[in-house]
């Protein structure tokens, strides 16, 4: 059960991380939790710990590449980058998206489903 | 792409964790450090601070654990971890480790021989030969024996007329004598036809194999092509021996191949040494050119299938081509068909002899693991007791059942895979163990190699996995039983929650003594049969008779010098001090090769139209029905008079004369046996022929002077020693003609003895196998035994202070030993009745019933159990109750 919303998370998350890279260039970890919370607009609140396992799955599929470096106030952390076959599967992702929420939302129009 | 990508990364992530463990650490304390500092920032004091960056990442170590988890493979590590974990158990217990790797080894070990003489002997008979699935053995069939051999003439029509069959080869086993220097041996040899080598795609390392035209032609090709044994051995490796002649049955052969290291030619049972062309078929079977004559069955040989061909599809077009070929030639071929046989069946080498053997060995050695696997499995279940408390520890903390189970496994298959390579090891040596129970023959012995090929070792891995589950299945569902809170409180030991697992033990004891049990009656029977078997009366004296061969065809003669040769010797044999009588005739009863058979015609025995009369004959000197002890029921015996110059006769056998003249004496009656007209001048009684499981059938004999060929065995009646004979008969030859070589000299009782040697390996594997399962029986009913004692100590403490004796005491548990063993008995019983039929041929007179093997394998067994029970009985009644009270 757990596993499963995990896995939920992990999904929609990976493509969130990607963006977020995308968006805001090399970043460490807590940078990237806070960044996807407030783009949220706060309404993925989820433990910060369970963003690292899917940083180091997407890592090791190639998607994105990690850097020991130092933060702005001076502190040692680990940066992550996107690379180019991360750039490549965001497009990907983000079609494949749209192309989902636009079905979808075909069928939940409302003119629709008075016929 | 990606996945085995990231699959891979993960693979490599196994190792090196520790380092990636530190540097994850330093990431999440980089992390926290960053909230932290936003938060103070913020305006958090500096635990508010702290406390809600640790609360906002959530728990550290499941952070840790699940990137852990991604890092690596999860399911391997565990697996490492799992195999890691076992060795370490079993390495702290070695005696059970060695006691339960040892069971396994037997057991794997006994599946894996048998796996591999069933490969090198039924299904991939003959190394280095291509293709063997796609080869059939070939057999001409008549109306009454099952199988006869095939001429020449039919089998050349065949190969033009069957379009499914891509060659046909000629294989048939000889032998002569190879006089090289001073040592003279017995070799054996094939005729073959000259697509043999090609078909069979072996090629000859030096010269040549055979051309297409050495098939015709009488005695045309003396050419032969030798083994590479023969080569290195008596030719000691001559590189020129390619064209060099050899002297082989009085005819000089022209060497003109060796074949490859590792071929042994195509007969199970015997390697072969030399090949000729079946053109020389004269010089090898003795009595005539038989390539011309459709009547002449010699043959034995092989089809090849076209590659896609099943045997179903080439019997419908061999069979179809066989009744063109009974229409075509009725005189010779009237109700005769053809056969084909799948290799493991063939009927005229040792695979046919074994099969029934190897058959009832792959079910023993079944038995056998089975019966390892349950002791192990209680091996594994008192160790399961002793670590109740340690599994009920690591359910306690958290570790899924799942998870036991598979640490529980892991350990049966360290076991079982230790097992296994131990099995493979045997099975190893064992390889050309089957040879030794088989007695040699004229010096040569016989060549029944296992092969441990892939196949085999495939088999034996399955046979690992399966042992696996059954020995790491027992613990396992007993620890998925584990009742956490009641085995928490009842801390360790007492019988307490015991009750369901000796349950178990028993089960599994109970098992053990069945299977044992149904072995043991299955050796009574064999042993049984086997003793019928040796002491039926063949119908010829076995005793006082000795049996050999002057090879005159090997020495080159023909049938004029054979008969003065073997007058003179007769002479010679007759005078010597303490022989009675002697005599030669064609062939020896219950030997490899065939008798002789033709068609007759009976005065005033009309046959049904369908029917053609054939009967075996034998050729037999003067005197043989005295020599050989074979009672003559009315008429004479042949004399010197019946030689050629006199009045045709013959004596036949008490079945012949019942079939053909029906109760009236058919002394003075007519037969006619290959067109020529005989006189029946007696009746002898029956007696075995070919095999000593023959029922009775028609047989008759003619005089050898009246139908002479060279080929004969000798018979002497006489009281001395086949030793003293054999010294006595070669000084004898040898004044004669020192080229000539005897054959050795046996009892006709040895002859009877060798005609059952299958009988005989299979009651000596059967036996020794029964034998082992009983010990492995015994130790599993040992111990159950005294790990029920030692757990009821207390018990047992407690009724000796209330009075009960030691020999009360010593009954209670003998009665529970025994309780069990009945049990098994019982059970055993059963399952015999229904098995001890698959033994069918392999019994003889005896049936699969017989009350007396069953009443035997009792006894055996109850024996048994009573020594396995008697030391944890006798350990029960000295127990000292204050002790045992004290204990708990």
């Amino acid at each position: 059960m757990k596993s499963d919303k995990a896995d939920v998370w992990q999904g929609t998350l990976a493509v969130m991380v990607l963006k977020t890279l995308e968006t805001m260039g090399p970043l460490h970890g807590y940078g990237i939790a806070r960044r996807i919370e407030q783009t949220s607009g706060d309404l993925l609140s989820v433990n910060y710990g369970t963003l690292y396992p899917a940083l180091l799955k997407l890592e090791q599929e190639g998607y994105i590449a990690s850097e020991w470096g130092v933060s702005d106030n001076n502190r040692k952390a680990k940066f992550y980058k996107l690379t180019r076959a991360g750039r490549r599967q965001l497009e990907k992702e983000a079609r494949e998206w749209d192309q989902a929420t636009a079905i979808l939302a075909r069928f939940l129009a409302p003119g629709e489903q008075r016929s | 792409m990606r996945r085995i990508r990231a699959w891979l990364v993960r693979f490599a992530g196994i190792f090196g964790k520790d380092r990636c463990g530190r540097e994850f650490a330093a990431e999440i304390e980089s992390h926290l450090q960053l909230h932290i500092e936003d938060n103070l920032r913020a305006g958090m004091s500096p635990e508010e601070a702290r406390r809600t960056a640790l609360l906002k990442l959530g728990g550290i170590e499941q952070t840790k654990e699940s990137y852990r988890d991604r890092k690596g493979q999860p399911m391997i590590e565990t697996m490492l971890q799992d195999l890691r974990f076992g060795f370490r158990m079993l390495r702290r217990s070695p005696g059970f480790c060695l006691l339960a790797i040892l069971c396994l080894t037997l057991g794997i070990g006994a599946n894996a021989a048998v796996f591999g003489w069933i490969e090198g002997i039924l299904f991939r008979p003959y190394p280095a030969v291509a293709h063997q699935e796609q080869l059939l053995a070939v057999s001409g069939t008549d109306r009454e024996s099952g199988r006869t051999a095939i001429s020449w003439p039919d089998l050349v029509d065949l190969q033009k007329s069957c379009t499914l069959i891509d060659s046909f080869i000629v294989s048939k086993i000889m032998g002569t004598t190879l006089s090289l220097g001073d040592r003279a041996e017995r070799i054996t040899g094939s005729i073959v036809s000259a697509n043999y080598f090609d078909a069979i795609g072996v090629h000859p390392i030096l010269g040549r194999g055979f051309e297409p035209d050495e098939d015709s032609g009488r005695n045309a090709h003396p050419v032969t092509v030798i083994s590479y044994q023969l080569w290195q051995g008596r030719f000691k490796g001559d590189p020129q021996i390619i064209g060099k002649t050899q002297r082989l049955n009085g005819v000089l052969h022209t060497i003109v191949g060796v074949t490859p290291e590792g071929f042994y030619g195509t007969f199970v049972g015997w390697a072969m040494q030399f090949w000729v062309p079946v053109s020389m078929v004269e010089v090898f079977q003795g009595s005539a050119y038989k390539l011309e004559d459709r009547g002449a069955r010699w043959i034995e040989g092989f089809a090849r299938l076209k590659p896609g061909v099943t045997l179903a599809q080439a019997q419908e077009e061999i069979s179809a081509a066989a009744k063109r070929l009974e229409t075509a030639y009725p005189a010779t071929n009237r109700g005769r068909g053809i056969k084909l046989w799948p290799l493991w069946q063939t009927p005229f080498n040792n695979a046919g002899t074994l099969l029934p053997t190897l058959e009832i060995m792959l079910a023993v050695v079944i038995f056998v693991l089975l019966i390892a696997c349950a002791n192990v499995g209680n091996l594994l279940l008192v160790r399961s007791f002793g670590r109740r408390h340690e599994l009920t520890v690591r359910l306690a903390i958290g570790a899924g059942r799942g998870r036991l189970l598979k640490q529980l496994l892991t350990e049966g298959l360290i076991l079982s895979a230790l097992g296994a390579a131990g099995g493979l090891v045997v099975a190893y040596w064992c390889r050309h163990a089957l040879v030794l129970l088989f007695p040699a023959r004229g010096g040569v012995s016989m060549h029944l190699p296992g092969e441990i090929d892939w196949r085999v070792l495939a088999l034996s891995a399955a046979v690992c996995l399966i042992a696996t589950l059954l020995i790491g299945l027992v613990p396992a569902i007993q620890a998925g039983k584990i009742d956490l809170a009641g085995a928490l409180k009842a801390d360790s030991g007492g019988s307490v929650g015991g009750h369901g697992k000796s349950r178990v033990r028993s089960g599994l004891v109970l098992i053990q003594v069945s299977l044992s049990f149904v072995l043991l009656v299955g050796a009574g029977l064999l042993l049984q049969s086997l003793q019928r078997i040796r002491t039926t009366s063949p119908g010829f004296s076995t005793r006082e008779v000795l049996e050999t061969s002057v090879l005159l065809v090997s020495a080159g003669y023909d049938v004029q010098r054979a008969q003065s040769f073997q007058d003179e010797l007769m002479d010679r044999v007759k005078a010597l001090p303490g022989v009675e009588s002697a005599v030669f005739a064609r062939m020896t009863p219950l030997s490899y090769g065939y008798y002789s058979s033709s068609q007759i015609a009976v005065d005033g025995y009309q046959p049904p139209p369908e029917e053609q009369p054939t009967v075996e004959y034998n050729e037999v000197g003067p005197g043989y029905f005295a020599t050989l002890g074979i009672p003559l029921v009315s008429g004479r015996e042949f004399t010197r008079a019946d030689d050629e110059k006199a009045a045709l006769v013959a004596i036949v056998n008490e079945t012949m004369a019942a079939k053909y003249w029906r109760g009236r004496n058919p002394i003075g009656e007519r037969v006619q046996v290959k067109g020529r007209w005989m006189q029946v001048v007696g009746v002898a009684k029956d007696s075995k022929y070919q095999s000593m499981r023959e029922l009775p059938k028609q047989f008759f004999y003619v005089p050898r002077r009246q139908n002479f060929s060279v080929g004969a065995d000798l018979y002497i009646r006489t009281r001395l020693s086949p030793e003293t004979m054999a010294a006595t008969l070669a000084r004898e030859v040898h004044a004669m003609d020192p080229d000539v070589a005897l054959y050795e000299v046996i009892t006709l009782q040895e002859q009877v003895d060798r005609s059952t040697s299958p009988q005989m390996v299979a009651v000596t594997l059967v036996g020794v196998l029964g034998g082992l399962a009983l010990l492995l029986a015994a130790i599993g009913l040992y111990g159950v035994m005294s790990y029920a004692v030692s757990q009821g100590t207390r018990e047992l403490g407690l009724r000796m202070a209330l009075g009960a004796g030691a020999s009360n005491l010593m009954r209670l548990v003998m009665s529970r030993g025994l309780v069990l063993t009945a049990g098994g008995v019982l059970l055993g019983a059963a399952v015999s009745l229904g098995l001890t039929r698959l033994l069918g041929n392999l019994l003889y007179q005896v049936s699969p019933r017989d009350p007396l093997a069953f009443a035997a394998a009792f006894a055996v067994m109850t024996l048994a159990s009573t020594g396995a029970c008697f030391l944890p009985a006798w350990r029960a009644a000295k127990v000292d109750p204050m002790t045992a009270l004290r204990h708990e």
